[in-house]
């Protein structure tokens, strides 16, 4: 069951998101019916879920947002912006809901049953007052009996013939389940026929061969008891007429009381589905701001906020025990025949080495070649199968857009392009804080207010364009805005105000930008509740560092500011630098090394007499003789002439003293750790071509290598002139 | 390698496996230690390991076990036996053990040269005595006596545990 459950999650969540999507797509002003559809679907597969899996307050919950929903794809109430935020809004609670579940907890009630009541204040204010007497539906705008105070007089009850298809079994759908389900809607007697059930010999217990008369008792309305049947409707013959046939032409009565006179936009939701209500949507979108129940939203940090928390909850979700991921068919078929084709040369090979002779040597050679093609396209193939489109992190974005341009006050027009750019799974997910802090970024601080927009002659909508692709082995992922660009002087400013220069310092242009990256300084000239909490982009930057990336920053005052985020496609594999120290192969990852010079003599200098210091662009970066740090013998040798690779990790710059500088190749990363341990100065290892394996540097263990191994005196030297380095270079 | 199935197959054809639990043994100077059969994922000669700096001397390095990483230990080392040149019988015995929260690890023995693969049955294995041997109890599961000859038998998860302490403490 566990395992079942698991996947209802992650269903789940990815139907929020598609409501999620829908709802902002509806919320363009353009109520397509097959996006109401769409999101309805989510819901009650949702719903369906969370009643099999015994989760009542979840599948009570998801009730009263579907109701709703039927009435809006049914074209019964026109799509509001306020139904669309209501939505949202739920949406948000239900996840906060699934969460708490999956968690094995229970959600706080409190904002789920305040969420129905405004569902089901809305359905009864949708209910419009004067019955419409071309009504198309017989069952006239009826909200479901569940959905409070509308509860309005149904027929007397229903017959309903049900024969279902002989597979039904097989769809895994239970007729006893939708009796009982039904007899939730009132009292329900049952006939069963079994005039189609063959002789025992012949009975195939696999198929259903009953079929079913059902009467139902009660005020329930036709819409509710389809909707028992909903999932089987394709799998049997369904008739479904009413026990006192006046009471399905019975106009429906009033909503009582609906002491709020609809205005304007819900006016026009009358039950019809014609272009009225869509003009009226329309309408109802530009006409007002749908302010109250936005609100909530953009002040929850990154994370979708759990239910009950107030705002400025920023905690991130915890992460799902197993996590699995869905793998398009397409990928799998391919990696199929790519097995097939290497089983085809691995035999051709062997048939080969059976009876060798000299004359079959081209043969080999061609072999070797075909093979080593196959090896690669498994590799390549393999890899695809944890890549997954970058849409994924892009799904969040527009909520984010939609919420905070209506808390700000500001137009913004959000343009996602490259959304089938494919990078690692690991990847996408540690990506999607970063981006989503950068779009927060924009939005507060790049994109002006209409007004302020308009008096510099822009269009009062901002536009923030976000665009994946493909470069070399890398995603380059570019952000960019039109606002108003980042002030260099308000930047020095707040450099000098914070320390970080001195009076009278100037830097160079391209450097004042990097400022921004630098820790504790915000260039917001308020700080709010959206950005500007002094963390920001060094948090950013660390975060695209640390998956082998990094982010580069343009900015014209006035015009916008173009951010580009260069990332690894995957995790596993990196472009390596080789070097040898005593007879041992390694490796550092090349997006560390910033230069590999050859040791002057002149440029050496000593502190305390032991701790060796290397002059290098105006200043001193301390030395690791590897040899020494390894152990190898012959460690105190002459460093000059020698070779250094001048390194770099976060915010530490060291030169490694190497012997000898070899090739550079893609390794893939293999963990030290799976069957021995974590190694200080390792990050692992890799296996090279002849088959041995090379062992991969992590800088910023090498250092507490280094230190560690220092005398303490020395140690502090080697700090000091650590930070130095650093200083030197980013002031 | 193909050395080994053979007197595998050997042995259990002589009728030299008795009932119970099946070990392959090993020797260690004069001494002849076992393992778990079931445990011995493959056997291979010695052909060099890539070493990690700053571990511990028994620990002989890694190397490359069909695509994983696998950390080798020389066992006489291990044991504090004086080492020994490593020659063209010198094994290696990968073997899976069970690490810290039971997680399944693999792990290289070297060992001077395989020996033979003997059942003993549970009931036949004597608890240690406190000395006698060079090595600690801990590693012991228990002795046996099979043809005039003292099997010693390891318990190879605590080898990894006290091998982990032991690296903790360099």
């Amino acid at each position: 069951m566990g395992q079942f459950l698991q996947t209802f999650f992650e269903e789940s969540f990815e139907g929020l998101q598609e409501m999620e999507a829908g709802l902002l797509a509806l919320d363009s002003g353009d109520p397509d019916t097959e996006t109401l559809h769409t999101i309805f679907r989510a819901a009650h597969s949702i719903k369906g879920g969370a009643g099999t899996f015994g989760l009542q307050a979840l599948a009570g919950f998801t009730h009263h947002m579907e109701t709703l929903l039927d009435r809006l794809r049914e074209g019964r109430q026109a799509v509001t912006p306020e139904a669309v935020n209501l939505l949202l809004e739920s949406v948000d609670c239900l996840r906060g809901m699934l969460e708490a579940a999956q968690d094995g907890g229970e959600a706080d009630p409190e904002q789920a049953v305040a969420l129905e009541k405004r569902l089901a204040a809305l359905v009864a204010e949708g209910n419009d007052p004067s019955p419409v007497p071309d009504a198309p539906e017989p069952e006239g705008p009826q909200a479901l009996p569940e959905s409070h105070a509308v509860d309005s007089p149904a027929p007397g009850g229903w017959q309903i013939g049900f024969r279902p298809e002989p597979h039904l079994f097989m769809t895994g759908n239970d007729p006893l389940r939708l009796v009982e389900e039904l007899s939730e809607l009132g009292d329900v007697t049952a006939e069963c026929h079994i005039g189609q059930l063959p002789a025992f010999g012949d009975l195939d217990p696999e198929q259903c061969h009953l079929s079913w008369t059902l009467t139902l008792q009660g005020g329930a309305d036709e819409d509710a008891v389809r909707e028992v049947f909903e999932w089987v409707e394709d799998d049997c013959e369904l008739t479904i007429s009413p026990l006192a046939p006046e009471g399905a032409e019975d106009e429906p009565p009033a909503a009582e009381g609906s002491p709020d006179a609809p205005e304007e936009s819900t006016a026009a939701a009358a039950p019809d589905v014609d272009d009225e209500g869509d003009e009226a949507a329309d309408a109802a979108v530009v006409s007002e701001a749908p302010a109250p129940s936005s609100a909530g939203h953009g002040d929850n940090g990154n994370q979708p906020p759990a239910p009950g928390a107030g705002g400025g909850n920023g905690q991130p979700r915890k992460p799902a025990a197993a996590s699995s991921i869905r793998v398009n068919t397409d990928k799998i078929d391919a990696l199929i025949d790519m097995v097939g084709e290497l089983v085809i040369t691995q035999s051709m090979l062997n048939q080969l080495g059976e009876d060798f002779s000299e004359d079959k040597l081209e043969q080999l050679r061609d072999g070797l070649g075909q093979l080593e093609r196959n090896t690669r396209e498994l590799q390549e193939n393999v890899m695809r199968i944890r890549m997954v489109p970058i849409s994924f992190a892009y799904a969040r974005l527009p909520r984010i857009v939609h919420d905070l341009s209506d808390k700000l006050g500001k137009q913004v027009e959000l343009k996602l392009e490259g959304e089938q750019t494919e990078l690692d799974k690991t990847v996408m997910e540690k990506l999607i804080d970063p981006l989503v802090h950068l779009v927060r970024n924009s939005l507060d601080h790049g994109i002006e207010p209409p007004a302020q927009r308009r008096e510099l002659g822009k269009p009062e909508t901002g536009t923030l364009e976000i665009e994946a692709y493909h470069k070399g082995g890398y995603i380059v992922i570019e952000i960019n805005d039109d606002g108003a660009g980042i002030s260099r002087d308000k930047l020095l400013a707040k450099a000098r105000a914070a320390g970080l220069l001195q009076a009278g310092e100037e830097l160079p242009d391209e450097q004042v930008l990097d400022l921004i990256f630098h820790p504790g300084l915000s260039t917001a000239e308020k700080a709010t509740d959206v950005s500007g909490r002094g963390v920001g982009m060094d948090v950013v930057k660390r975060n695209i560092r640390q998956l082998g990336g990094n982010i580069n920053l343009r900015s014209q005052p006035g015009e916008g500011t173009q951010l580009t985020i260069h990332l690894p496609l995957t995790l596993s594999i990196l472009d390596g630098q080789l070097f040898r120290v005593g007879d041992q192969v390694y490796i550092v990852p090349l997006v560390s090394i910033i230069e590999s010079l050859q040791i002057q003599r002149e440029k050496l200098s000593r502190v305390a007499g032991k701790a060796e210091l290397y002059h290098w662009r105006e200043g001193h970066l301390p030395v690791l003789r590897l040899r020494e740090l390894f152990n190898e013998p012959d460690a105190g040798g002459e460093l000059a002439n020698g070779l250094m690779v001048v390194v770099e990790d976060d915010d530490r710059r060291v030169g490694l003293h190497v012997d000898e500088l070899l090739g550079q190749q893609q390794v893939v990363i293999k963990s030290l750790e799976a069957n021995y341990q974590r190694v200080t100065g390792f990050a692992g290892a890799t296996i090279l071509g002849d088959g041995t394996v090379a062992l991969i540097l992590d800088i910023a263990g090498l250092v507490d290598l280094a230190q560690a191994q220092r005398k303490p005196a020395d140690a502090a030297a080697m700090r000091v002139a650590t930070e130095e380095a650093h200083g030197e270079q980013t002031q | 390698m193909s050395e080994m199935s053979a007197s595998q197959q050997d042995a259990a054809l002589q009728g030299t496996v008795g009932e119970g639990d099946q070990y392959l043994t090993f020797t260690l100077g004069d001494e002849e230690y076992g393992v778990d059969i079931l445990r011995v994922q493959e056997i291979k000669g010695w052909s060099g390991a890539t070493p990690i700096p700053n571990t511990p001397d028994y620990v002989k390095g890694v190397i490359n076990m069909r695509g994983t990483i696998v950390p080798v230990i020389d066992l006489r080392e291990r044991f504090g036996m004086p080492s020994r040149e490593y020659t063209q019988f010198t094994v290696v015995v990968l073997v899976r053990v069970l690490g810290p929260g039971d997680k399944e690890r693999i792990m290289g023995l070297v060992v001077d040269a395989l020996s033979e693969v003997y059942g003993i049955p549970e009931d036949e294995l004597r608890p240690p005595p406190e000395f006698g041997s060079i090595i600690r109890t801990d590693f012991i599961r228990g002795l046996a006596q099979v043809d005039e000859k003292m099997i010693i038998v390891l318990d190879a998860d605590r080898l990894l545990a006290e091998e982990e302490l032991a690296t903790e403490s360099v």
